[in-house]
This record gives C-alpha cells, structure tokens and sequence, in this order.
C-alpha cells in the first residue's frame, strides 16, 4: 500500500523526469555524471562521489598485443589480476601508489601433471592465500593452482544425477569462502550457483532464484497444445550473471535476464544476497527498487532495464552495481538505499562501453570494460569520503562523529535524503528526539519518524503529567459542579418553604 | 436578498436550521424528512457546510501528519483539488435530479442540493479532530486513523442514500436503484461533457485553421 501509493505519487513526476533526464544525458560532461533518487523518485544531480584516477590499458602495463575482451577481475590485498580471456591469459597486476599500477606477471601456462596446461577462455579467477582458482571456461574446468602455477587439482562436471550429463560444463564465474569451497556458476546452469567442497566433490546446487509465474500464463499452458507449449517461454529459475563473496562469506548475485515488466512486478530481484543456506537476505528498506536506474530513458539508442552485470561489497556492507547496458555504477547502503550513481556511456575516462567486472579495493573502486579493453580506477572525492566516514562512524557507535559527517554531506548535497535520514537516526540515538523528527519529516521517513515521536510524546506526556491531569480534573470536575450547583438551584426555586 | 440580511430572524432562522444539520446526524430518518417537508433546512446552511468540507479538504492537506498524507507539492493545484468535491457534487445533484424528476421523485433540484450537504456534514465534523489525532499518532497507531476515517466517508455515504429515500419519498430498494442510476447518469453526463468540449475545440480549430490560410494566402 505504501509502495503503491509512492508509486502512483511519482508517476506524473516520472513522466516529467525522463522527459527532463533526456537532454541533461547528452552533455553529461559538465552536469549530471553523478546523480541520486530523492522519495518522489525524481533525479537530484549530486556532486561527484568518485573521480577517475586513472584508466590502464595494456599499454600502460609494457604488453604487446592488448587485452582483448577481458571478462574477470579479481583483488587480493594489493594485487589485482585481470582475465584476458580471449587472449587466454591472466594478468597478475600490483598496486604501488594512489594512481599507479604495475605488471607483475603475465600467466599463459602452469606445470603440473595434466593434459592441457593452457587455458582456454578463462572467465573468472579467485585468489586465497595460497591458490589462484581459475574458472577454465571452454576446457571445463575450475584450475586450482599454487601461487608458483603448480597445477594442484581441477573441478569438474559434476557426475551427479542432477546435473544434465548431456549438457557441456562451462564455469563462467567462481567465488570461494574461507574454507576452500568452490561456488561457481554455468553457462545454460539456472539451478543456482554450483557447489563443491575443498576435496573436489560436487554439492549440489545452492540459491537459486523462485520460479515465478503469472497466473494467466499458467491457465494458457493448461490450455494450449504440447506443439504450442514447446513455443511457450518456460516458467523456470533465471541464470545468475555474476557472484562476489563479502568479507563475511555472504554471496552477492546478480543477473542481467531481467526485462522491465518482471522488475516492475517483483518477480525478479536484479541483486540477491545469499547466505549458506542460499536463501536471499537483502535488505531492500529502501523506497525504489535495487534495479539501478529507477526510470529509463529510451535516449541514444540505450533501452531497457539496467543490466547489473557485476556487484562488490565493501566491508561496510554497502555494495556497488555494475549496469553494462548505460555504463553506470550504482551504490546502494546496507539498507537498499542508493547512495550514489555515476557513470555513463562514452569514451573519455570514467565512462565506458561494455563494462564486464567490479572491483573494489578499500573504498576504491576498479571497473574493467570489456570492449575498450581498458581497467579504470575510481577513488572516492571529499564527497564520498564523507558519505562513507559518516556510515561507518555511525556503525561504530560515535553518534556525534556521524552526525557532524552527515552535516558536511548536507553542506556539500543539500538534496540528498540520505544525509537527512542520516542526522536524524545520529541525533535518535543522541536521545534529541525533537530534532530528529524534524529531519525525518523533511525526507518521509514515517518510520524512523514515528520512533523518534513515540519517545518525544513519551518525555513530553511525563514532563506535563501534572497540567494533563489538571486539565483532564477541570474537564470532568467543573460540569460536576456546575449540574450540582444548577440542582441546588432549581430545588431552592421549587422548594415548598420559600414559596410565596 | 440585502433586505433580508438586516432582519433579526434571518439569522435565528439560519442558527436553528444549523442546529437542525446535527439533528440530521443522529436522527437522519426523522431529520431529512422534515428537511423539505417541514421546510427545516435551508440553502444557506447547505452552503455553509460545502465551504466547511472544502476548508475542511485543505486543511487535511496541509495540517495532517505526514505519515497519512504525502504530497507532492509541485504538482498540487488548489482549485483541481476543491473541484474533486465541488465537480462530482454537481453531476451527483443534477444527475439525480434528472432521473428522480421522472421517477416520482419528489424533490426539486436546490432540494436535492440541500439534502446532499446537509448528509455531507460528517465530514468536516470529524475531519478536524481528524487534522489533530493524525499528528499524535505513530505509524504503529496509523490504524486507528484510517478506521474513523473510513467509518466517517461510510457514514457520509449512508446518509446521503437516506436523505435521497427521505426527500424524494421512496422506499430503500428503490433509492438503492436509483442511486445507481444516478451514478450512471454522471458518468453518462461526463462522456458526453467531453464529447462537447473535444467537437468544440475541433470546431474552433478548424476556423482557426482557415482563417490562417487565408490570411496566408492574401
């Protein structure tokens, strides 16, 4: 009901917006780049939350022959590895300054006793302390290797009744936990993301998506005949895109099989959040959906939903999406609310034309395009440091330290609700419930607002006690006595004795 | 009409059929009755309780909590907003007047008018305390407010359907009957309101439209 209503309350709005939207996106250069939702959904341009501080392409590494649709990207500390993959090969990358980042080595082969020591369109790596994992995509494999390229053992299709045999194995993207366990995703798998333990034993399958389907659909299937059902789209789970494992060992996903109806009606979630048991834990306390783009535009040849292709989660348990169809970035709080989006499709730096893969490392965000072949550095403005120093201040628990952050976000932002809410909850928690109604009230939080009133009417109802039942006494008392005195009056009028 | 405003009973007459409005509240059969019947309502206090629901609307707009009440204010347009009640008052009155005139309704149309506002009263009445409970309560109490809120429309409802039975003397199935003519008649009375505006703008844009070309062409 509540969403209902934001919806329809922002509906004319949108119309306008994309209307507006429109121009604003083909001179993005100078205004626009970086942009939130406010609750009516209209678009509040923002300051710059990242700058870009640098782009590398394979030139800038001393290679030859460039990167040629790299897919995968991985960070360990401060080694960062890029998956050339129709290069086949992996390049071990090292960060040693603010804006510089160097070739360590390139990786083409391994040693060990397998048959083919080469990869074949490797997709996607993961890196432990010890192992590179390497999904091997066309070979078939998941490698496990040593730091050294040792070939240490490979996962492979699983033999299991409950994987199609007749169907190819191609590992697209892997992620491991602390324990050494290989989540990986298929090409043409929908039954969620492939499981093995450390030993190489397959799983099972874990998260995947509930098939969902509407049920005018479901009646035209009984209906129809086995020739037309074959042409029926199938009601069956979506595949995921892309995983990313946070430092708790929870497994962000994503998909790009999402069309703008589906994400309208709820019937597809763009991100998940899975825990072990692979049941979805995102919180989405936001007021749009985690989709990226909330209105979209058909300018410029651009259509269509957001597609997130990749995600990475900082340890403050904000996570950035990557959207490959207009190149943007989108930065949700742990709560589902969009901190910040930028990004666009273009050329120059800090814009892109295919991006495959996100990164973070720190706070600082690493986005590699597939199509320009090129890895870009963003780190975070005076802005976004802010917005960050202030979330993680109120995670501490330095209330005061929060609310003085949010502030200088308001000085810098004045139309970002998050900075509102933000000094609202800081001041809550300050126990300045008065204060902090108001900046709820100027943002629509009815929720935290309402918390801050049910301690406010509280102090407010024990500081007056004294006049409420003054007044409430006078209320039933005075009509007492004035019935009384009334009484007394009419019997002293009728009385019998002062009759004359 | 001036006359009439410096006469002493004018007023005792406008105060009392006021009084008679909350009357109406609690004994809406008997009150409504004697509404036209025993010529107790007037025109002037049917007036007085439209502009109180119309002040009534505005101030919901503006004084109620947030947490009931989100308003873009951008888009807000005051006049649309009052004729949201003013509009529909007038295809309700006169759609019904038009139907029950051939019926053996027995009201004539500033009757029809006067019993309508009068039932209407609920509304303000309770909207104002209304304006105040909404900023005393917390989403957990939100509730309570949409209940009085509702009964309150429900009641309103209730007793226009009643005051129509009372004025037009029918019994309660045909009243139900002819409320949804009524209804019908409105949306009927809309349709071809926007069929005359939609020719008229056409027929005007052709003239324009020739005028131009002449002018064009001289």
């Amino acid at each position: 009901m509540k969403r209902l209503a934001k919806r329809i309350g922002a509906f004319a709005a949108a119309c306008l917006m994309i209307l507006v939207s429109m121009p604003i996106q083909a001179q993005a250069a100078e205004k626009g780049y970086t942009y939130t939702y406010d609750y009516w959904g209209d678009v509040q341009y923002s300051p710059d939350a990242y700058e870009v501080a640098g782009t590398f392409t394979a030139v800038d590494f001393g290679l030859e022959n460039k990167l040629t649709s790299p897919q995968g990207l991985f960070v360990y500390k401060d080694y960062i590895y890029i998956v050339d993959t129709n290069n086949n090969r992996i390049l071990e990358l090292q960060r040693t300054g603010d804006t510089k980042i160097e070739l360590v080595r390139e990786i083409t082969e391994f040693t060990g006793d397998v048959e083919v020591t080469t990869f074949n369109a490797p997709h996607d790596i993961a890196v432990d302390e010890d192992y590179f994992y390497i999904a091997d995509k066309s070979n078939g494999r998941v490698l496990k290797l040593t730091k050294d390229l040792e070939y240490v053992m490979s996962f492979t299709k699983p033999t299991d009744a409950t994987f199609d045999q007749a169907m190819e194995f191609l590992p697209h993207k892997i992620v491991i936990d602390t324990a050494g366990r290989v989540y990986c995703i298929a090409t043409n798998v929908n039954k969620g993301l492939i499981k093995y333990e450390p030993d190489g034993t397959f799983v099972g399958f874990v998260g995947a998506t509930p098939a969902t389907y509407n049920f005018m659909d479901y009646i035209w299937k009984k209906i129809a005949t086995k020739a037309q059902r074959a042409q029926m789209e199938n009601f069956v789970p979506t595949e995921y895109d892309n995983i990313y494992i946070d430092h708790e060992g929870f497994i962000y996903t994503t998909t790009t099989n999402v069309t703008e109806v589906e994400i309208d009606n709820g019937s597809v979630d763009p991100v998940r959040r899975l825990n072990m048991m692979g049941s979805d834990i995102l919180i989405r306390n936001g007021n749009w959906v985690i989709c990226g783009d909330v209105w979209i535009g058909n300018a410029g040849g651009y259509s269509g939903p957001s597609l997130l292709t990749d995600v990475t989660a900082f340890e403050n348990e904000s996570y950035v999406v990557l959207d490959r169809n207009r190149g943007r970035l989108f930065g949700y709080d742990d709560q589902g609310n969009m901190l910040f989006a930028f990004g666009g499709s273009g050329n120059v730096d800090g814009y892109f034309r295919t991006p495959s893969a996100i990164e973070h490392m720190g706070y600082d965000l690493l986005v590699l395009d597939a199509v320009d072949c090129s890895l870009t550095l963003f780190t975070p403005t005076e802005y976004g440091n802010l917005i960050y120093e202030a979330m993680d201040l109120f995670k501490s628990g330095d209330y005061a330290g929060s609310e003085a952050a949010w502030r200088k976000v308001i000085a810098l932002n004045g139309n970002y609700d998050l900075a509102y809410i933000g000094i609202g909850r800081a001041l809550l928690r300050q126990q300045r419930y008065r204060e902090a109604m108001d900046y709820f009230e100027l943002k629509w939080d009815a929720e935290n607002y309402s918390k801050a009133f049910q301690y406010y009417r509280k102090e407010w109802v024990e500081e007056n006690i004294i006049w409420i039942v003054i007044v409430l006494a006078v209320i039933i008392v005075i009509p007492l006595i004035v019935g009384r005195i009334k009484k007394i009056k009419y019997e002293i009028d009728t009385a019998d004795i002062f009759r004359r | 009409m001036l006359a009439s405003l410096k006469k002493k009973e004018t007023y005792t007459r406008y105060f009392k059929s006021f009084k008679f409005a909350f009357y109406c509240m609690t004994h809406p059969l008997d009150g409504y009755w004697d509404l036209t019947h025993e010529k107790r309502g007037s025109l002037a206090v049917a007036n007085t309780i439209l502009i109180l629901t119309l002040v009534a609307r505005i101030a919901s707009l503006q004084f109620t909590s947030f947490i009931f009440n989100r308003v873009y204010w951008p888009e807000v347009n005051i006049f649309l907003y009052l004729g949201s009640i003013v509009f529909p008052l007038a295809l309700w009155v006169v759609g019904n007047w038009a139907l029950t005139t051939l019926f053996d309704g027995k009201a004539r149309l500033p009757q029809i008018y006067m019993a309508t506002c009068y039932a209407m009263l609920p509304y303000p009445l309770f909207q104002f305390p209304l304006i105040i409970f909404s900023n005393v309560v917390t989403v957990n109490e939100a509730e309570f407010y949409t209940l009085i809120n509702t009964i309150v429309l429900i009641f309103c409802g209730i007793y226009i359907v009643v005051a129509m039975m009372q004025i037009h003397e029918y019994t309660m199935s045909k009243t139900i009957l002819f409320t949804a003519f009524s209804i019908f008649a409105m949306l009927v009375i809309v349709f071809i309101l926007l069929l005359f505006f939609s020719m008229i703008s056409q027929g005007i844009a052709y003239f324009v439209s020739i005028v131009r070309e002449i002018l064009f062409r001289i």
